[in-house]
């Protein structure tokens, strides 16, 4: 009977064996993703008893911690002292609606859970002494005065507002309107869902700024006019006949404003202007998907890159059915149209102050980024975040020629009320209408900089529901802004 | 050494690891270490060495390491439970007393020859099918969850179907190691008692919706059958008979059928119906709720767990996240607090538990303590395994006690009757090696 025993106990011992390679798939191997999943109250209540890193910018306080006791532990609850200055950004660590923003994104270093194995050796020895888990604080980029105009700037009105360093990638602005205080995700979640503003649904928990997707209008002219260039096939003074309008797929597609045709123009002229049938006409002789190869360089189809959470951003480029979409032939794309910044493009404000970014900083598409440094509990920098460049999306002349003309567009042109005394602008305005009047969407991006130096500043401003054009309702917003970030001392 | 005093070591030894694991439990629990600690270590301790000392004369050459084995478990359970509810972990002693004096008491009947077991085969069968009925007897039973497998005598709620799964076992034994021979040869027509004992408990068990039980019992007699005959046909048959059980229960009861779903989709991305509430849900918070909480339980336990008394089991407002944590789902528990490396720690002290008790199998002379040890011994694997591998989602969940660790005193009571048959088994074949 010993033959039949001995496998009898070899069963027996696999099951066992069985279980101990379940519970290590578990404990390892499925952690990370469990640990992720949104019903988990278990991790979010084991992370209450983790001192959270605060989340700082300069010298002032965004996220911090309030100490509970609660059935004989001692719990650490999030408080925004900033509101919902910095709501989108930062986000909020709640345990009734889990995590967003860097809260979410950043949730690894802020309870000091992606450390090295020498400062986990202390953590657990910390731990063994009772002490709570320290995690790790997190320094932003943004200019929070700056910030302060957007918000100002923007009052009932829904958009955003996103600004960045051209020469590094730092992201100084990123405010999305309405927006909402964090502190109130918690326990009195209704009034944010009750939050009103110039559009409905309000939806103040939405990062417009790099999760808004918005059709470009104009504003995608710049793109087009890069493609233009870099081509070799058409220079700034390359003219053509402007009719008032542009004949795409036998339909008339007209100029803003039908009842002025230029006649013979150029094309550093037809950008200052923003004359659709020269853009049309280019978009046709280019073709939809090189356009769209110089878009890529700038950025369009990847989400662009930030610290806050995947979710949270969205790629810009052309959308079908409600994914993005990339032509495989030109023909299935109306090129004329989509050289204006129509048919079926979205993009997102980010992208598009990433696009002004790059031609006022001479090409260079560099990686935009909110997280200046991660600081250890005892005050060592653990990592800080170095500017790179992610590509070169056109070349310096190009850049230089485009600039020249969005400069154009601010000094006489459409955008001439974004000027600022003292400092250089270059600019190009937006406005896609929906088809419904009163509800334009209406665009501003630019870039600036001091008299005879780099530019240090670029914006893009979108707003919702508008009546008027970019260059009336979004222009004054970036001039304000930009000139809060040209005079605030730390960026000169 | 002798095997008693390797024995007395290795309790010993375990005392001062379950000590040290119940002072930390102590510790996160109260912050300090108070004198009452000494009173728990000091009387687990002492029912333990009073155990070994009755061991020690009535199975003088018996396996040294199951009794500490058992006492490493307990201890382990106790440590966890008192970290849930101290209230519950004072009842556990007392039911570990109980399981301790039982376990003495059969050591003391039995120690001349436990073979007399053999003579009343067919008692042993029936009075485990009139436990097994038990709980269905108007006005006696209580039905808990759904499931009525509690006897209510008085202040004390007994499960009758866990000693009625060891007198099973002994039956199996007795009868195979009667019939073996034909058996082998094919006489099916000697199955005939044997299938109507097993069969009526199977029904019994299906009537009253103890899956775990059932699958249990079922796994155990398999086994049985193999190793008596060692014709691969019965097994073949016998999986056979149980997929084609399995697929009837299946389609027959609805309960059965939201274990297996749970089992195969414990998450949704879209709202389905739940029964609980009658709405639409996701169903992770409603059918899988247990079963997904005690994932998340088992995972935030990562290599080296919380620490004991220091694992999260309810949300912030106190409200409790994972039910039956002290008795199905107690291994989730242990792999919070204990990670890794404790969890797998407690199964390798089954393992051990179960290599010896298969070794007791091996080395005695006659079919009866062969089969009776291997089917006691297998009970144990399969029974971690179906409670274990259903919280860790490797087979459908069914409700069944972690043997010698979940809180509960018909598990303990039962647990400690199959520790003292095998010491019993195992005496008799040492005794007879050294003659």
């Amino acid at each position: 009977m010993n033959r039949q025993l001995a496998r009898v106990a070899g069963v027996a011992m696999s099951l066992l064996v069985v279980l101990v390679v379940a519970t290590t798939y578990w404990q390892t191997w499925a952690r990370p993703s469990l640990a992720e999943r949104q019903d988990n109250e278990i991790q979010r209540v084991a992370q209450f008893e983790i001192k959270r890193g605060p989340i700082l910018d300069e010298g002032t306080v965004l996220a911090r911690n309030r100490e509970r006791e609660v059935g004989g532990r001692t719990l650490y609850f999030r408080r925004y002292p900033q509101g919902g200055l910095t709501a989108h950004v930062v986000g909020y660590s709640t345990a009734g609606r889990a995590r967003a923003g860097l809260e979410r994104s950043l949730n690894g270093v802020l309870t000091g859970a992606d450390r090295d194995l020498g400062s986990l050796v202390q953590q657990s020895l910390d731990e063994l002494g009772g002490k709570p888990i320290v995690g790790d604080t997190v320094v932003t980029t943004l200019d929070l005065d700056a910030q302060r105009v957007a918000y100002e700037q923007l009052g009932s009105r829904c958009g955003a507002v996103a600004a960045i360093d051209p020469r590094t990638g730092r992201v100084l602005v990123m405010a999305s309107s309405p927006t909402y205080d964090p502190n109130l995700v918690e326990e009195r979640f209704g009034e944010i869902e009750r939050i009103t503003a110039d559009c409905a649904p309000s939806a103040a928990l939405l990062n417009r700024a790099s999760a808004g997707l918005y059709a470009p209008g104009s504003t995608f002219k710049v793109v087009t006019a890069s493609a233009a260039l870099d081509s070799g096939a058409f220079e700034p003074s390359s003219t053509f006949d402007d009719p008032g309008y542009c004949i795409a797929y036998g339909k008339r597609v007209n100029n803003f404003d039908t009842s002025r045709p230029f006649g013979r123009i150029d094309l550093a002229t037809a950008l200052q202007y923003s004359v659709n049938s020269v853009f049309c006409n280019i978009g046709q002789k280019l073709g939809a998907q090189r356009i769209l190869r110089t878009a890529g360089r700038f950025g369009f189809y990847e989400r662009p890159p930030l610290e806050t959470p995947d979710s949270e951003r969205l790629a810009s480029g052309l959308y079908r059915d409600g994914e993005l979409w990339f032509p495989e032939r030109n023909q299935d794309v109306d090129a004329g149209r989509m050289a204006f910044g129509q048919e079926r493009l979205l993009v997102t404000p980010l992208q598009m102050a990433t696009v002004a970014a790059t031609i006022g900083n001479g090409g260079l598409h560099r990686r935009t980024y909110v997280v200046e440094k991660v600081v250890s509990p005892r005050g060592k920098t653990t990592s800080r975040t170095t500017p790179e460049v992610i590509d070169r999306a056109v070349k310096p002349t190009t850049a230089r020629d485009i600039g020249d003309m969005m400069v154009r567009a601010v000094q006489g042109g459409t955008g001439t009320a974004a000027q600022i005394s003292g400092a250089r602008v270059g600019g190009k305005t937006g406005t896609a209408e929906t088809g419904v009047a009163g509800r334009n969407t209406t665009w501003f991006i630019a870039f600036a900089g001091p008299e005879g130096k780099r530019a240090s500043v670029a914006i893009a401003v979108v707003l919702e529901n508008q009546t008027s054009t970019g260059g009336a309702t979004a222009a004054p917003i970036a001039r304000e802004v930009m000139q809060a970030l040209l005079s605030s001392g730390a960026n000169t | 050494m002798t095997a008693r005093n390797r024995e007395l070591a290795a309790l010993l030894f375990v005392g001062v690891v379950g000590s040290t694991a119940f002072a930390s439990a102590w510790i996160a629990s109260s912050g300090e270490l108070t004198a009452d600690w000494v009173v728990w270590v000091g009387v687990l301790l002492a029912l333990y060495l009073a155990a070994h000392v009755v061991t020690r004369v009535t199975v003088p050459f018996a396996d040294p390491t199951l009794l500490p084995l058992a006492g490493l478990l307990t201890a382990v359970g106790l440590t966890v439970i008192y970290g849930l509810d101290p209230v519950n972990a004072r009842k556990q002693v007392v039911w570990v007393a109980i399981g301790l004096a039982v376990y003495a008491a059969t050591l003391l009947w039995l120690r001349h020859d436990y073979r007399v077991l053999e003579r009343y085969k067919y008692l042993f069968g029936v009075s485990a099918i009139a436990l097994l009925l038990l709980p269905s007897v108007p006005g006696l039973g209580e039905r808990i969850n759904g499931v009525r497998l509690w006897v209510q005598a008085g202040p004390l709620q007994f499960q009758p179907g866990e000693l009625a799964k060891v007198l099973l076992i002994v039956f199996l034994a007795a009868y195979l190691r009667d019939k073996r021979e034909s058996l082998a040869q094919g006489r099916l027509k000697d199955l005939g008692p044997l299938l109507a004992i097993w069969g009526a408990a199977m029904l019994v068990l299906v009537q009253t919706s103890d899956l775990g039980s059932a699958l249990l019992s079922f796994g155990i007699f398999l086994a049985m059958l193999y190793a008596a005959t060692g014709r691969l046909l019965y097994v073949a048959a016998g999986l056979a008979l149980f997929v084609a059980g399995a697929t009837a229960v299946h389609s027959a009861l609805a309960r059965v059928q939201q274990r297996v779903t749970v089992w195969l989709h414990p998450w949704t991305d879209e709202k389905v119906y739940c029964a609980i509430n009658g709405k639409l849900e996701l169903r992770q918070n409603c059918d899988s709720y247990q079963l997904v909480k005690s994932l998340y339980s088992i995972a935030n336990g990562g290599y080296g767990g919380t620490g004991l008394g220091r694992g999260t089991f309810e949300t912030i407002d106190g409200t409790p996240l994972i039910p039956y944590l002290n008795t199905d789902f107690v291994y989730s528990a242990i792999a919070q607090e204990l990670g890794l490396i404790g969890a797998a720690g407690v199964l390798l002290a089954y393992l051990v538990l179960v290599a010896r008790g298969m070794r007791i199998a091996l080395i005695a002379r006659d079919g009866f303590s062969k089969l009776l040890a291997a089917g006691l011994t297998f009970g144990v694997a399969l029974q971690t395994f179906i409670i274990v591998g259903g919280v860790l989602r490797v087979v459908p969940l069914t409700g069944i006690t972690l043997p010698f660790v979940s809180y509960g005193g018909s598990s303990i009571l039962s647990n400690f009757v199959v520790l003292a048959l095998l010491m019993l088994v195992s005496n008799r074949a040492v005794t007879a090696q050294r003659r």
